[in-house]
């Protein structure tokens, strides 16, 4: 299963970024084959609008079955992603990427 | 005659000043008082009137044709607000983020978006003497300022004659909202505050104003707080102050409870007088 996470970073050490829309990197975690995969986000914050549906959109290709992240997204990406059947657990935006997987797979993470 | 008052910073006094100012005007001249800060219209807390004018206001956004749509992706391609989403087999649009631009439904192969109309607002004209007050107001959830701003301006355009002095009272700030309350004015009048914070904004609509090629000028409102480097500032650069308000408590409370200002304070219908001659002038 493929999990994707908002990150500053695309290692398990990375930072998280408690932000969605605005995340500088979206960072896929795929279980059954131990990899990555990223993506460069960082173009966003030239957007004054619509960043939300934007990286939403992004993630959607990408293909994860969840996401974990912050803050939560905002009303407009959360509209797309619950269309795209993603779920979303939140709180874990002040970890590294190593420490949200190990709290998300002890099921310590609130779903959104 | 058209004049925006305006400012960087929010709460140095725009709707005190235009209404203030719209009142003294009417003294002598038919005005009339637009309150373009469409997101939290306020003058109507001061200025009152007869309701002569209700209007609906509808913005177009596009609507998606699923039977026709051949899923290319040129929509999304072309929406510069991401209003327009292809997630898979389906195509989401979000009318807060709408512009209304029409490229969406314009360029779409199969014509599967064709644009439809969305309430957005009300406009309300109200009739009091020599004053005629229109104001817009968003409805709740709307996120977009400009599109009302613009039909505002061109119900305004169309209802008067050119000649007729036009105060609108704009939005705070230097974004969309501001551009287009203030894009087609003959003059702007920047309300400051002298403090730090004021003198900050007040560079920033300065600098719009500006790009706009717009011509401006300052007033001071809450005159004596602070420091003097909005002063300093005006004269190093030239900028005309055409008044400075005085800070008091009388005003605040006279504010507070929806009064005018200057018909009870001399030392403020002072200050207004020179800015009512100094646009009868621009005007002549």
């Amino acid at each position: 299963m493929k999990i994707a996470f908002t990150t500053k970073g695309t290692e398990w050490n990375s930072d998280m970024d408690p932000r969605f829309g605005r995340t500088e990197f979206i960072l896929v975690y795929d279980d059954e084959k131990d990899e990555f995969t990223s993506f460069d986000n960082r173009a966003i914050e030239n957007e004054a609008h619509g960043a939300g549906p934007k990286t939403s959109q992004k993630l959607f290709e990408m293909g994860p079955k969840v996401l974990i992240t912050g803050n939560g997204p905002g009303g407009n990406a959360a509209t797309v992603l619950e269309k795209a059947g993603i779920k979303i657990y939140i709180g874990a935006g002040q970890m590294t990427v190593k420490e949200a997987y190990e709290v998300y797979k002890n099921n310590e993470l609130k779903e959104f | 005659m058209k004049i925006a008052i305006a400012s960087g910073k929010g709460g140095t006094g725009k709707t005190t000043l235009s209404t203030n100012l719209t009142a003294l005007l009417a003294e002598s001249e038919k005005v009339v008082l637009t309150d373009l800060d469409v997101e939290e219209p306020n003058s109507g807390l001061f200025i009152k009137g007869d309701l002569v004018k209700e209007e609906i206001k509808y913005k177009m956004i596009p609507k998606w044709e699923e039977d026709t749509c051949t899923l290319c992706g040129e929509c999304q391609k072309n929406c510069n607000f991401h209003a327009v989403i292809q997630l898979g087999p389906q195509i989401l649009v979000f009318p807060e983020l709408c512009h209304s631009c029409y490229a969406c439904s314009e360029l779409c192969p199969t014509e599967s978006l064709p644009m439809i109309s969305q309430r957005m607002g009300t406009l309300k004209q109200y009739l009091n003497n020599n004053i005629s007050f229109i104001e817009s107001r968003l409805d709740i959830g709307q996120e977009q300022a400009v599109p009302l701003i613009a039909q505002t301006n061109e119900f305004v355009n169309k209802a008067f004659n050119k000649k007729t002095v036009k105060i609108f009272d704009s939005p705070p700030g230097t974004s969309c909202p501001v551009i287009e309350a203030t894009k087609g004015v003959d003059f702007v009048i920047l309300v400051t505050e002298p403090t730090p914070f004021g003198l900050h904004d007040l560079k920033l609509a300065v600098e719009t104003m500006n790009a706009l090629g717009k011509p401006y000028g300052v007033v001071i409102n809450r005159y004596g707080i602070g420091n003097n480097d909005v002063v300093d500032h005006c004269k190093g650069n030239s900028i005309p102050v055409l008044a400075k308000i005085p800070n008091s408590r009388n005003i605040a409370e006279l504010y507070s409870k929806g009064k005018l200002i200057y018909t009870e304070l001399p030392e403020v219908k002072q200050e207004l007088q020179n800015i009512k001659n100094y646009i009868l002038n621009l005007k002549n």
